[in-house]
């Protein structure tokens, strides 16, 4: 179990569009990862519950996964986090 | 014709559960369909709707979705209840977060109805794939659904819901799609009849025409293109009184198109899309940027910006306001800007700031004003930043009645007629089944209007209309008549009403604002103008 702390990025927080982006990356690596916001934690690849953790632009976020072989991908993901998802 | 289907309930009859995980499996199967049928759509789909159909696959695959439905059937639900229930949770959530999370409800909703026609093995609901150009009938169509509509394969749309100023309905008019509303028993009739012929410009729909009448129809579209056709430059009575003809808009984009219009400038430009996709208040920088590129689109022409009007009925993320019993009474238009000042001034001085890179005609006006005060507060703020013109627009039925005072504190006023109808009528805007209460026909709302425009003749002041009315070009009349002096409205219909405005006296046109107070009906009112009006007319309708 490893866990990394994201800053959120996007300019407008983790709404439709950035939220749609993280969770389809999160999708895409095959690896199971939970994402937490003050206190609670849900599947991140999933984008209703990334997007009803109601995040916003520069709150702090954990990133989560089982398996510790998986940390280069879940530092990808912390800067994916971090990069303003909003920007085409 | 093409049909939509109706609203989809869940199986009332439905057995609870008994084997969760295979009926999760049966839901997941269901989920994928889904997603690949939106997934195909988006491929096929370009701009706007290919982003609106992606983002709904996605959804409609989520994992986070799957499992509460899962977590549902657990406890013994249906399985049709199971996914109702499971969307409805996060919908609740979505809705309480606001702003543009809320707006996502709606594509929630859609993926709902669509899992559950594919757990029933029906067709998909929304708007079936159109092979050859069709009159879409529905018993109502969401927004999303139709400003992805194909104005070239959709070759008009009826339903049975909704109301004239519906969004759906005003999303129609921006396509240029015609489009009769509240027109009831429609899906049924649709059903038993082969052939729909629809006059979107009359709201008329025959079922099954006879040849006779197909070619009244087409003589009467021949007709109403040479009108149109020889209808340029400003909008001038017949003896040559200027009515300025401008165009909603709604965004930088929507300034461009209508800019290369033949038309006067824009009377409202919207500025609410700019606050209401995002979770903080938009800079001043970014909306000096947007109000030049709008100023500058229409060059000297005229262009009178809107300030914000939101509020519990269009709730913005960031303003954290309380939700309320009556959002349409409540702190909405200039009410939240007195209340969040910052949103206010941010916005007037990014107003200000694009004024002096472009020193264009700006007209600057205040939604939902209501008394003296109101108008008084907004005005010195305007003028304080060397803002030229600066206006209120009158919709709440207490400015109409007391213009005269509220003119005095402003240069002018635009009439919003929806919400003036609306207040006036005390009839909800968007419940279609109040739509004959809502007409901007019926005599109390036309009195409100003689109302505001007497009160602005003692001023002076130049009163605009903006609503819907404005563009209809029979109704056009009877407010030139009442006093207007510039009808605002969708791009579209500016041919239209510059047309009509050219067959027609001033005297006339008060001849025939005179007779719609004096009927009794919105019926009556409408009829009575119309047999004074021009026969021609009728071919604009």
């Amino acid at each position: 179990m490893i866990s990394k702390t994201a800053i959120v990025g996007a300019s407008s927080g983790l709404h439709a569009r950035p939220a749609a982006r993280f969770s389809q990356a999160v999708a895409d690596s095959g690896i199971d990862v939970d994402i937490t916001f003050q206190g609670t934690g849900v599947d991140a690849s999933s984008v209703l519950e990334v997007m009803t953790l109601g995040v916003g632009s520069g709150d702090e976020v954990t990133l989560s996964t089982a398996n510790d072989a998986d940390a280069s991908t879940l530092d990808e993901l912390v800067a994916l986090l971090a990069s303003d998802l909003d920007a085409e | 014709m093409s049909i939509v289907g109706t609203a989809i309930g869940v199986d009332s009859s439905e057995a609870p559960s008994h084997d969760p995980e295979g009926d999760s499996a049966t839901v997941q199967l269901a989920m994928q369909r889904v997603a690949e049928q939106l997934r195909a759509r988006a491929e096929r789909s370009s701009g706007n709707a290919k982003d609106v159909l992606s983002a709904t696959a996605q959804l409609a695959s989520d994992r986070g979705l799957l499992k509460t439905v899962t977590g549902h059937l657990r406890n013994g639900e249906g399985i049709t209840s199971a996914v109702h229930n499971a969307v409805g949770e996060y919908a609740e959530k979505l809705q309480r977060l606001g702003g543009y999370m809320a707006e996502r409800v709606a594509d929630l909703h859609d993926v709902r109805d669509r899992v559950i026609c594919e757990l029933r093995g029906e067709d998909a609901p929304g708007v079936p794939e159109l092979s050859e150009p069709s009159i879409l009938v529905a018993k109502d169509l969401a927004p999303a659904e139709t400003a992805t509509l194909d104005p070239a394969i959709v070759l008009g749309i009826i339903t049975e819901e909704g109301g004239p100023t519906s969004h759906t309905a005003i999303l129609a008019a921006q396509l240029g799609i015609p489009a009769a509303v509240k027109v009831s028993g429609i899906v049924q009739a649709a059903h038993t009849s082969d052939e729909l012929a629809l006059d979107g410009g009359a709201g008329m729909v025959l079922v099954d025409p006879s040849a006779t009448e197909i070619t009244e129809l087409g003589e009467r579209s021949a007709r109403r293109t040479v009108l149109l056709s020889g209808s340029h430059g400003q909008g001038l009575t017949k003896d040559g009184r200027h009515i300025a003809l401008l165009a909603n808009i709604g965004s930088a984009a929507d300034a461009t198109k209508a800019a290369a219009l033949d038309l006067e400038g824009s009377g409202l430009f919207r500025t609410e899309f700019m606050f209401l996709d995002r979770q903080d208040a938009p800079s001043v920088e970014e909306q000096t940027d947007t109000y030049t590129r709008v100023i500058e689109s229409f060059g000297n022409r005229r262009v009178v910006v809107r300030t914000l009007d939101a509020g519990a009925d269009k709730p913005l993320a960031f303003t954290q306001m309380p939700e309320e019993e009556n959002p349409a009474l409540g702190i909405r238009g200039l009410r939240l800007g007195m209340r969040k000042q910052e949103l206010l001034d941010t916005q007037l001085e990014a107003l200000s700031r694009a004024y002096r890179a472009t020193h264009g005609d700006l007209w600057v006006m205040a939604p939902m004003v209501a008394d003296v005060d109101e108008a008084h507060y907004f005005a010195q703020k305007v003028r304080a930043l060397g803002l030229p013109k600066v206006g209120v627009m009158i919709e709440v039925p207490a400015a109409a009645l007391r213009a005269s005072r509220v003119l005095r504190e402003v240069d002018f006023a635009s009439i919003g007629t929806n919400d003036l109808a609306q207040y006036t009528m005390a009839a909800d805007r968007l419940n279609g089944e109040l739509a004959g209460l809502l007409s901007p026909w019926q005599p109390a709302v036309l009195e409100m209007i003689s109302f505001a425009c007497k009160g602005g003749a003692t001023t002076h002041s130049h009163i605009g209309v903006c609503g819907e009315a404005g563009g209809d070009p029979l109704l056009a009349l009877v407010l030139v008549g009442l006093g207007v002096t510039s009808l605002s409205m969708a791009p579209k219909k500016v041919a239209a009403v510059r047309a009509s405005l050219a067959m027609h006296d001033c005297s006339r046109c008060q001849e025939m604002a005179q007779a719609a107070l004096d009927s009794s009906t919105a019926a009556q009112a409408r009829d009575a103008v119309i047999s004074m009006a021009d026969p021609a007319v009728r071919d604009l309708l």
